[in-house]
């Protein structure tokens, strides 16, 4: 009735309309599950010493803060790079809901690292808590979409990262959207290529807009304190002892660079 | 096309909607697991890093 082409058109119109139901939703299914097992299978102890039991440590944060002796500025101890596709540490990011965690393994390509494995550290850029720009980049759209809400980040939102010994505990300082090539946003002094390492920095690089490839979207952020990971938890990953969550203001666009 | 595939189905009516019953998941699962993830690195979606 319809014909070989008419038929052969409609099966093709059916099979685009699976792969988009595949990309935009099978992936992250199955991208949401693989994610959650990893960090799952970490299998790191849990912080179990009340912040106030805990008197560790020598060295007492500036900061008024609710766990002075355990919050610590001065320089923590950093892992090496691992392997590639090694998940080393976890991202939280309270802005996103207090139960988000994410794994972050070696490597940022597609295929090995960001569709299975979730967000992705650039090789070569600075390690957590290192001196120099810890970068990590991650899916917006798709494949569990680990950064699919990063243009609600405001200034001094908290971005902690976990390894199994340590928390390293950053804050936003600013974001912008960039060309594809601009690789200066995660040099180890964001924006100033060629500079020197002058402090403790994290950088994260998406897409932008969604469902595009034209531009990037970028977080930076700067470290506050560290504290061990058995100390407790961060004040910021803490619903009830946690400040109140900025609101931010009146949703301003990034400012554009080319 | 269809029609063809439908006559050339063995058996009566009702064994001709159990293979294709059959058949539907196994062509799904043909596309999900192998043509979709082929085809994916061919378009411009989740490119996330910069100067990769």
């Amino acid at each position: 009735m319809l014909g070989v082409t008419g038929e052969t058109l409609v099966t093709l119109g059916v099979v685009i309309g699976l792969f988009v139901a595949w990309e935009l939703w099978w992936t992250d299914l199955s991208a949401n599950r693989a994610q959650a097992d990893i960090v799952a299978s970490l299998n790191w102890d849990e912080p179990t010493v009340e912040p106030s039991d805990v008197r560790v440590s020598p060295t007492v944060s500036a900061s008024p803060s609710s766990n002075p002796w355990v919050e610590r500025t001065d320089p923590p101890s950093v892992l090496a790079e691992p392997a590639h596709a090694t998940t080393f540490a976890t991202m939280y990011v309270p802005r996103w809901g207090y139960d988000y965690v994410r794994p972050i393994s070696q490597g940022t390509d597609k295929k090995g690292v960001l569709d299975p494995l979730g967000i992705g550290h650039y090789n070569g850029s600075a390690m957590p808590g290192g001196w120099g720009n810890f970068a990590v980049a991650a899916h917006r759209t798709t494949y569990g979409k680990p950064f699919s809400r990063i243009d609600e980040l405001a200034v001094g939102d908290a971005i902690v990262i976990r390894t199994e010994w340590v928390w390293y505990v950053y804050r936003v300082t600013s974001t912008e959207i960039v060309a594809p090539s601009n690789v200066g946003v995660i040099a180890p002094v964001p924006n100033q290529p060629g500079i020197a390492p002058n402090g403790r920095y994290l950088t994260m690089t998406t897409c932008h807009p969604k469902y595009s490839a034209a531009k990037r979207y970028i977080v930076h952020a700067a470290m506050a304190y560290w504290m061990p990971s058995l100390s407790g938890t961060p004040a910021e990953l803490n619903p009830a002892d946690a400040a109140p969550l900025p609101t931010p203001s009146p949703h301003v666009t990034p400012s554009e660079a080319v | 096309m269809y029609g063809w595939l439908w006559r050339h189905l063995p058996g009566g009516r009702w064994s001709r909607i159990a293979i294709l019953a059959a058949l539907v998941p196994a062509v799904l699962i043909v596309l999900f697991q192998w043509v979709f993830p082929w085809a994916e690195p061919l378009l411009p979606f989740g490119q996330t890093t910069v100067g990769g």
